[in-house]
């Protein structure tokens, strides 16, 4: 009976096909191996101190200034030169990657659970719960994000933990749209209703039926909120509301890069982080794009995201 | 005189899996004043010919020559064919809701293309305008010109949208499926205005349809494609009565308009070639019932016959008429004494405001809907969109809870149940859907899909559950060795399959099908159509059939339903309604439904020549 | 319609007030005394007392609440404990700055991003797009405060090393007398608020520009016979351009709220400066007073964009 004949095609599994059209993209490989280097840059920052012999937050007032109080020009004992206060730069390079890094992939997790679970929660319900939600996420999307960073700060001090709940609260709700938009359109989708036929129940459906049809989005907006993230954290370390000094980051180096105008005289001081901040970023956003590009070949069209995470 | 003349039009376009030949060596050549048709089932290629023409296809590689008036369009530059565009041909599109501008005004939409080819000025244009929108049919068509397309239905939509493709009286239009997107009895109404308008203006129109029997009342010549080539062309009449191609043949042999009730469909077995590769002999070959060992071997010669029909197939004569030799009409007779399996009484669902800022509005779907359906038959429900047809279902299925009346179903009254009841009740109704895409979830497997119900209620589990799906596989004509594939490695007929045999899962005591092959070709359709069939005397199911279209309906159902505007105004014996219906809108959506004439066979026909196909 | 935008002006009314309870909470449970910090350090107990009475710190937190409420629907937003000054006279002496950066920065970024966004998506695939896609990456990913510290030293410092002034090192010149003057101060300010925004406007005007191309309306204005031109700029752009409106009133509405580190970056005494420093200086009633007048941008700018949008979507008339 079976007379419709098979298809003579043969389809490969979708994440075999997403890897063969990331390999094909030079500048998705170039976006992918930075961030390699950069992740063993950050967890080799060890090394780096071992090898220079040099601490992070040591200060080196005789070799690595000038007679001036000028801080020294990259050479051979100091590859990437010294900061205002005589510390290797190369070294607090190192160290303030584990910071951008951990804070960029942690702040981004965090805020894809936390849109995730709100949105699908939001859209898959409608009505009364999805008019609270989303006129939660609109509060939110509301409120001038860096003033109120800068208000928390203020009060409660700058650290870690704290720099990862701002970034968290003031970005998650892009996720939070996608997800609900693209909830919506698929409970419409008449396998959704067909599960509800069966008789099973929400949970069932929104895991065993809907959350793998989110699977691209999600992967995407986690993996472009990341670049995000880490500026946002530079920002807050930059007006001096992030990592505690002396602790380095890359943020923070460049607050002191830029405090009376120092990097004017020593380029080093900005040329380095922000270099490494740019690039790391620069090859998120890369690799983000292109794995978009490669799930989803058809560029379906994309919800509109309002974008938060960066600021000016 | 020939307004539009193809020769040998070869259409390719790239794509990431290689190169799609869409059209295929195609040559025909339409008269001035008539109306040319083109049919064809999806991905037959006739679509991509038109927009070849128009040069609206830039990434296509088009060879072979289109001569309008005698100029040859591929010739032209992009600058060149903006001025014919419009002027010298109108276009018609199939969804008349996403063709027009949504931003702008429907007068301004057409004025434009006046002050584009014409420097008309702007009263003059305009009150050409309102005069042609009024002949169109739209009321009111001074005021109406400022008004914008969501302020018009699908109709008048479609209605501005000729207007459009008229208003600079071009020689030629091209009306690409202009009626699909609307309901039956807007269609007939849409079919009848563009014949009205080419006859008052001496327009030559080229349609293109899916819908063969629709062409059978208007076109004068038409041509039929498949899989990008032109399988047969010539005057609609002696093509109608008597079909030389076997394609042409099985279509109007797969439609349950051209049988008797109840009859065994023959359907096209399988399903249309992949347009990547070019077969060695003819493209339809593996689904002939026809074919021969020389068909798959060498490419067809071309037929001439005498009544002006030409053919690309190895046959020298018409193929035999199979409807016509099809089983014995057999209606089952419904035991009026079996038991009530639903029972819908003073069903009513209405929609009030809801939200933050409440607006107070209240939209009645269903009025009172009374129907009962017994064990064994099939109650078909008939109705336009936005009836409740679907609605209507849902409630019955219980996804949507009723707001009045009452449903009993096997004996248990749905609004007094309790969950666990209702948990077991809910395996005795099922639902297969329209939509083949949408209806199974695109990141599942097969089997996965349709062992859901036994996973959903616990019944059967591991090796168990895997050997259940596989019978059911087997069941409905899937290949059991396909148990770990995706939907998308499904044609729409299997998918269509797949969802018949997640509903069989359960044995339900109901399964409703909300337009199951609306969404599928006419030749899909047939086989679906059979397969229901042929499931319901096998296993004496109980069908609640949901269609737009009363041949299907007619075809399938013992008894018809009638739905307009949430109510039942007619309901009967199907060949009752068919052959004497009662109500005014019964009598409108079936004169409304195109009937194919019946096939006369071969009328002194014979073969002029042949020519053989190039051995390249 | 009427209903709807006087719903969406009920919201924002929502949103300034949680956003004041929020501020007025967080500064309530914060350490610090400030009476301390009006007085100085010399000041005695009674002083300090009396100091509080004034100030109505010594009352309950709700009680509080409601005098700065009622004040505040007035204008009033108290006096700042650093220099006693009216903080709503403050704030309006920032604006200028800000309202410059703002302003200018919109208009320089629409102007690059949305070309560039259409050049990219009309050459989808081919050198240009690579070029735009280009711009885009690198402008998102741009850090604003990197990206001001490197102008400063290419176009500021260098030239100053080379004997010559291009461009100034920052500050703000106010528009009269000589409007060039102040011009030439925001060039680098506007440059850098506009590249990062560019490149948003371009990818958002990129993606919405093929949605659009592939509409079945675009395809009808390409059979009307009108010229590709016509198809682009006023077909496709109407449509695709419509939602970036709401876009727009969102990253104006938070520019407006302190346009922090470009101003920081560029010694620029706009009101995102006054806010750093009031944060550094724990004046409560200035931090206040810019994050509701933050709020209060936003509020106004949703509603401009809502009005907006029934105004270009018939739709939604």
């Amino acid at each position: 009976m079976s007379s419709e004949a098979v298809a003579p095609v043969i389809q490969r599994g979708s994440w075999a096909l997403t890897a063969r059209r990331l390999l094909r993209d030079p500048a998705s490989i170039a976006a992918l191996g930075f961030i390699v280097i950069v992740v063993a840059f950050a967890i080799l920052a060890p090394a780096f101190e071992a090898w220079t012999g040099h601490s992070a937050i040591a200060q080196y007032r005789d070799t690595g200034m000038s007679a001036m109080g000028l801080p020294a020009a990259p050479n051979r004992e100091f590859v990437f030169g010294t900061d205002h206060l005589g510390r290797d730069v190369l070294v607090r390079l190192a160290f303030g990657a584990r910071v951008s890094l951990l804070v960029g992939v942690l702040a981004a997790l965090c805020a894809s659970v936390v849109g995730v679970t709100v949105g699908m929660t939001a859209g898959y319900f409608g009505g009364r719960v999805d008019s609270v939600l989303s006129r939660m996420m609109d509060l939110v999307m509301s409120v001038p994000f860096l003033l109120c960073a800068l208000a928390l700060v203020s009060v409660f001090g700058p650290s870690l933990q704290l720099s990862i709940g701002v970034i968290v609260f003031f970005s998650w709700t892009t996720m939070g749209r996608v997800i609900r938009g693209q909830v919506i359109s698929l409970r419409r989708q008449e396998f959704v209703e067909a599960g509800r036929s069966l008789g099973a129940g929400p949970l069932s459906i929104m895991f065993v039926d809907i959350l793998p049809n989110l699977s691209v989005p999600i992967i995407v907006y986690t993996t472009m909120m990341i670049p995000g993230s880490i500026v946002f954290e530079a920002t807050l370390s930059f007006l001096g509301m992030g990592i505690v000094p002396p602790a380095p980051s890359w943020g923070g180096m460049l607050a002191d890069a830029a405090n009376n105008s120092l990097y004017l005289v020593a380029w080093w001081l900005v040329f380095i982080p922000g270099t490494a901040l740019l690039l790391t970023t620069l090859a998120f956003n890369i690799f983000g794009d292109s794995l978009r590009d490669a799930l989803d070949p058809k560029g379906r069209p994309r919800p509109r995201a309002k974008r938060k995470g960066v600021q000016r | 005189m020939t307004v539009l003349e193809a020769r040998n039009l070869t259409v390719d376009i790239p794509t990431e899996d290689g190169t799609i030949h869409a059209v295929r060596d195609v040559s025909f050549t339409v008269d001035a004043g008539e109306l040319f048709g083109i049919a064809g089932e999806s991905g037959s290629g006739k679509s991509v010919l038109t927009q070849a023409i128009l040069g609206l296809l830039p990434t296509a590689t088009i060879a072979g020559e289109v001569l309008l008036e005698g100029r040859d369009l591929l010739a032209l530059t992009q600058h060149e064919l903006q001025s014919i565009r419009g002027s010298r041909i109108g276009m018609i599109f199939q969804d008349p809701m996403s063709s027009l501008h949504p931003y702008y005004s429907i007068g301004s939409q057409i004025t434009e293309m006046i002050q584009v080819h014409e420097r008309a000025e702007r009263q003059a244009a305009r009150r050409r305008v309102v005069d042609l929108l009024a002949r169109v049919g739209i009321a009111d068509a001074d005021q109406r010109f400022d008004d914008f397309p969501h302020q018009f239905s699908g109709g008048m939509r479609q209605r501005v949208m000729i207007a459009m493709a008229l208003v600079l009286n071009p020689p030629l239009v091209i009306a690409d499926e202009p009626t699909t997107a609307l309901d039956v009895t807007v269609q007939a109404q849409i079919i009848a205005l563009l014949d009205e308008m080419r006859r008052e203006r001496g327009t030559t129109v080229l349609m293109i349809t899916h819908d063969l029997g629709l062409l059978s009342s208007i076109a004068d010549h038409l041509m039929v494609m498949y899989a990008g080539r032109r399988m047969e062309i010539g005057p609609s009449g002696p093509l109608f009565s008597a079909p030389s191609h076997p394609y042409t043949a099985g279509l109007l042999a797969s439609s349950p308009a051209n049988y008797e009730a109840g009859a065994e469909l023959v359907p096209i077995p399988g399903r249309p070639p992949s347009l990547l590769e070019t077969p060695q002999g003819c493209a339809f070959a593996p689904r002939c019932l026809s074919a021969m060992a020389v068909c798959t071997q060498q490419a067809p010669p071309l037929r001439v016959y005498s009544d002006g029909i030409e053919t690309l197939c190895w046959l020298e004569s018409a193929p035999p008429d199979r409807a016509a030799t099809a089983a014995e009409a057999v209606v089952p007779k419904v035991d009026t004494s079996s038991d009530i399996v639903v029972k819908a009484e003073g069903v009513r669902l209405a929609f009030g405001g809801g939200g933050l800022f409440n607006r107070n509005y209240r939209l009645e779907v269903l009025k009172g809907i009374d129907l009962e359906l017994r064990t064994g038959e099939t109650l078909g429900l008939v109705g336009e969109s936005g009836c409740g047809k679907s609605t209507l279902a849902r409630v019955i299925a219980g996804l949507i809870p009723m707001t009045g009346g009452r449903i009993t179903l096997m004996g248990h009254d749905l609004s007094e149940v309790d969950p666990r009841t209702w948990q077991t009740l809910r395996k005795q109704v099922q639902l297969v859907f329209q939509n083949p895409y949408g209806a199974l979830n695109p990141r599942r497997r097969i089997g996965a899909i349709i062992g859901d119900p036994y996973r959903i209620h616990a019944i059967a589990s591991g090796k168990a559950r895997k050997a259940e799906v596989q019978r059911l596989m087997e069941l409905v004509g899937l290949n059991p060795e396909h148990y770990n594939r995706f939907p998308s490695e499904f044609s729409g007929g299997q998918r269509q399959r797949i969802g018949i045999a997640r509903a069989l899962a359960l044995n339900p005591a109901l399964i409703i099908y909300d337009e199951p092959v609306s969404a599928l070709d006419v030749s899909i359709q047939a086989q679906i159509l059979n397969l229901m069939r042929s499931l319901q005397r096998e296993l004496r199911l109980t069908y609640l059939f949901i269609s737009h279209d009363l041949a299907v309906v007619r075809h399938v159902c013992n008894r018809i339903a009638v739905l307009q505007a949430g109510q039942i105004v007619e309901m009967g014996e199907a060949e009752a309604i068919y052959s004497s219906p009662q109500h005014p809108y019964t009598r409108a959506l079936l004169s409304a439904s195109v009937v194919s004439p019946p096939r006369h066979g071969v009328s002194g026909r014979q073969l002029l020549h042949s020519i053989e196909a190039d051995a390249a | 319609m009427i209903r709807h935008l006087a719903g969406r002006a009920a919201f924002g009314g929502l949103v300034l007030l949680t956003l004041s309870v929020f501020v007025f909470v967080l500064f309530f449970v914060a350490p610090g005394d400030p009476a301390r910090m009006i007085a100085g350090d010399k000041a005695t107990e009674a002083q300090l007392i009396q100091i509080r009475a004034n100030l109505g710190v010594d009352r309950p937190i709700t009680e509080q609440y409601f005098r700065f409420l009622g004040k505040a629907l007035v204008g009033d937003l108290g006096f700042s404990y650093r220099n006693q000054q009216p903080v709503a006279k403050l704030i309006v002496g920032r604006l200028p700055a800000t309202l410059s950066l703002v302003i200018g920065g919109v208009l320089v970024w629409l102007a690059v991003g949305i070309p560039v966004g259409i050049m990219s998506a009309r050459h989808a695939g081919g050198v240009r797009d690579r070029v735009g896609q280009g711009f885009i990456l690198v402008g998102l990913s741009f850090p604003t405060f990197v990206l001001g510290m490197t102008s400063l030293y290419l176009f500021y410092f260098l030239p100053r090393q080379a004997g010559f002034t291009l461009l100034p090192g920052g500050g703000f010149k106010p528009f009269l007398p000589n409007p060039l003057i102040w011009a030439w101060h925001m060039i680098l300010p506007w440059s850098t608020v506009a590249l990062t925004n560019a490149a948003v406007y371009a990818r958002l005007t990129r993606g919405q520009m093929l949605e659009v191309m592939g509409e079945d309306y675009v395809r009808t204005a390409r059979a009307k016979g009108l010229s590709e031109r016509t198809v682009v700029w006023k077909h496709a752009m109407r449509a695709a351009l419509t939602p970036l409106v709401s876009q727009l009133g969102a990253d104006v509405a938070v520019l407006l709220g302190g346009a922090i580190v470009i101003e920081q970056v560029y010694g620029l005494q706009g009101v995102g400066a006054l806010a750093v420093q009031a944060v550094a200086n724990l004046d409560r009633p200035i931090i206040i007073g810019v994050v509701l007048l933050g709020g209060l941008f936003i509020v106004v700018t949703n509603i401009i964009v809502d009005i907006a949008y029934v105004l270009l979507d018939p739709r939604v008339r």
